[in-house]
């Protein structure tokens, strides 16, 4: 399986302004993802899952690590905007109306990415038709502004835009969170019927587990600017491992009262603050499991099982007593009945 | 009206889809004819602004047709008179007919005003937008960006109008060295204010996406920043036309602008400040009422753009009128 992108020891630090201090967000990242594949990038807010896919791109400069593409790194001088790279790596943004220009009709919009390929204009509105026809849009919407169409038909025009060019690797941050649950719905499956069709990779950057479970293959999950687990998405929904990703995965509300489950780990507190990171591990101070060697170091990446890393010292003893059960499932099942009596 | 919600399905608009390219033209003129309508019964203001600035162009272009009298040639018997039938504004000291150097005036006024303020705005807001796209980054340019601002802190340190006799001191008293120190106090303005429409939308999503896409640092400027930024700008322009206006006449008044027989509503001012204290208040009155007009025209025009400019705020103000996508009816 060739990977279309890898990120090695991906560190960001943002200075801050009169200080000596800097923000660490993104503290040693390395993941890969392949064609046709989705890794979910999955952590709270500030966990630097966004700075991660911004990194990736180049849309911010990174402090270390590398990053490529089809093998080829990704920096400085052979960025993405150089010749090769252009229009192969886009981007979804959580914002549907922000990401779009008020000013630009909507078919100009989708269109753009194709002038920097050099396409004439005739192929370019063809190419911009057939993939408005895709994403499901109207035609006539194409002659419109951002401010006449929903939310969710703009994420629509913001998901045209980056399949336009049939990148090969699509960053995805939060493309629907910003939506309600019936846009979120229809954008979700958007996204999954694009993929089968179009082959292309997926980084999706979400803080909402019910929608990973349902689109990801591989799961990363992040904790201050770190990925503490990395697995499939069966097995870290299923067993996870990190004390974090237990917390994480029962702290969803899931849309049934009468699933009941007990909580496993319950994280205390805040997340800490990146700018003075702890010694050890990120989460001892959090963690019911913590001992004197968890405060000492950060526990090494441990791998469980195929393609399964964990970096906790005590991810046997948090995953031992913990019933096989993967609530998502559950909640799937359920919803699946409930959506697809609709359906029919 | 019609229903707006859903575009696209109905039988008529698709058949308009297929319509050629000049009735689709038509139809976008038509409508955009009816949002304007629909605009001026919402905001009677604007209709004043626009009014009063067509009707001073158009006084000032047709000037020799409808003035009664020659505007630079003294007539001594006639001086000082009230207005009436023969002088419709009275005359001043020299027997000038007021009511034809009123009308002759924006010839100048608005000449060197016009002039003076796009001169400023076109450079002002090239130089803004460079600095604003460039100052977050490292290296000479951003450098070349903090002295910039730097030297336009300087600049508007100085009080416009000392500033602006100076400049006219300077370079000797022409049309063109009024033009170039109006231009010259105003650029400053125009270099702020689009640099922080810059700051604000270079950040915006739209620009990174266009990144991501490989566009270069031009093409977004021109595709996205500079037309998302001229709302402002081309408000302040017609606020900034009726303020330059004004001091023009400004200096004029203080014999630093316009030379004495040429008809300039400043240099009226000044000249039937004499006659006041004896009592003839009218060569001094109507000329700065014209003046105070003028501003006040361009600043509803100024505030008409920045709410037209804006398609949120131009939609809440069309209120139920929506332009419907191309062709329809």
């Amino acid at each position: 399986m060739s990977a279309v992108l890898e990120v090695e020891g991906l560190v960001k630090h943002f200075p801050i302004a009169g200080q000596r201090a800097v923000v660490q967000a993104v503290n040693g990242v390395g993941f890969s993802v392949a064609r046709g594949e989705t890794l979910a990038l999955v952590g709270e807010s500030g966990s630097g899952k966004t700075t991660v896919g911004r990194c990736v791109l180049g849309l911010i400069p990174r402090t270390q690590g590398a990053v490529r593409f089809h093998g080829a790194m990704i920096d400085k001088r052979h960025n993405i905007r150089s010749r090769d790279l252009r229009g192969k790596l886009q981007l979804v943004f959580q914002e549907p109306a922000e990401s779009l220009d008020p000013r630009m009709r909507i078919g100009e919009t989708i269109g753009e990415p194709l002038r920097q390929l050099d396409m004439a204009q005739v192929d370019r509105v063809k190419r911009v038709r057939e993939v408005a026809r895709r994403v499901g849009l109207s035609e006539a919407s194409l002659e419109q502004f951002p401010a006449e169409l929903s939310a969710g038909q703009q994420q629509r025009v913001g998901i045209a835009r980056a399949i336009v060019t049939s990148p090969e690797l699509i960053v995805l941050d939060e493309p629907t969170s910003a939506l309600d649950p019936t846009a979120r719905a229809e954008i979700i499956d958007l996204l999954i019927r694009l993929q089968k069709e179009l082959d292309t990779a997926y980084l999706f950057i979400s803080h909402d587990l019910s929608t990973v479970r349902y689109v990801s293959h591989r799961v990363a999950v992040m904790y201050l600017g770190m990925i503490v687990e990395q697995g499939s998405a069966a097995e870290i929904f299923s067993h996870p491992r990190h004390p974090y990703s237990i917390g994480l995965l029962s702290s969803v509300l899931l849309p049934n009262p009468k699933l009941k489950r007990e909580v496993r780990v319950d994280l205390k507190g805040e997340i800490p603050s990146p700018i003075d990171l702890p010694n050890g591990c990120y989460l001892a101070g959090r963690c019911p499991f913590v001992d004197e060697q968890c405060r000492a170091a950060m526990p090494p990446a441990d791998q469980v099982g195929d393609g399964h890393f964990v970096h906790c010292y005590h991810h046997r003893k948090a995953l031992s007593g913990q019933v096989a059960l993967d609530y998502f499932d559950d909640f799937q099942a359920k919803a699946e009945q409930v959506l697809g009596a609709g359906r029919r | 009206m019609q229903s707006a919600n859903e575009p696209a399905l109905d039988p008529g608009e698709a058949g308009a889809l297929g319509a050629s390219a000049a009735g689709r033209r038509w139809t976008r003129l038509k409508f955009q004819l009816r949002f304007l309508l629909a605009v001026l019964r919402a905001r009677p203001m604007f209709a004043l602004g626009y009014f009063i600035v067509l009707t001073i162009i158009i006084l000032g272009v047709f000037a020799p047709l409808i003035a009664p009298y020659p505007p630079e040639t003294a007539n001594p018997e006639d001086f000082l008179q009230l207005p009436s039938g023969r002088h419709l504004l009275g005359t001043d000291a020299t027997g000038m007919d007021i009511f034809t150097r009123i009308i002759y005036a924006p010839r100048i006024d608005l000449t060197i005003a016009i002039a003076g303020t796009v001169i400023s705005a076109v450079v002002g807001s090239l130089i803004g937008a460079l600095v604003g796209y460039y100052q977050e980054m490292r290296g000479i340019r951003a450098f070349f960006a903090g002295f910039v601002m730097r030297a336009a802190d300087v600049l508007q340190a100085f009080p416009v109008f000392v500033f602006a006799i100076a400049l006219v001191a300077i370079f000797g008293q022409s049309l063109q060295s009024i033009i170039a120190a109006i231009a010259f106090v105003n650029t400053p303005i125009y270099l702020r204010l689009m640099r922080s429409q810059v700051l604000a939308i270079r950040n915006m999503r739209y620009v990174e996406a266009s990144y991501v896409s490989g566009a270069s640092d031009v093409a977004i400027m021109l595709r996205h920043i500079i037309p998302n930024s001229l709302g402002p700008i081309l408000s302040q322009l017609s606020v900034n036309i009726g303020w330059s206006v004004l001091l023009t006449a400004a200096l004029s008044f203080v014999g630093a602008g316009v030379v004495a027989p040429t008809p300039e509503w400043g240099s009226m001012i000044a000249v039937g400040f004499q006659s006041i204290i004896t009592g003839q208040w009218w060569p001094s009155v109507f000329p700065g009422i014209a003046l105070a007009v003028t501003v006040f025209g361009f600043a509803l025009v100024g505030a008409s753009v920045e709410v037209l400019a804006d398609p949120s705020r131009r939609r809440a103000l069309g209120g139920t009128l929506r332009q419907k996508p191309s062709g329809a009816a």
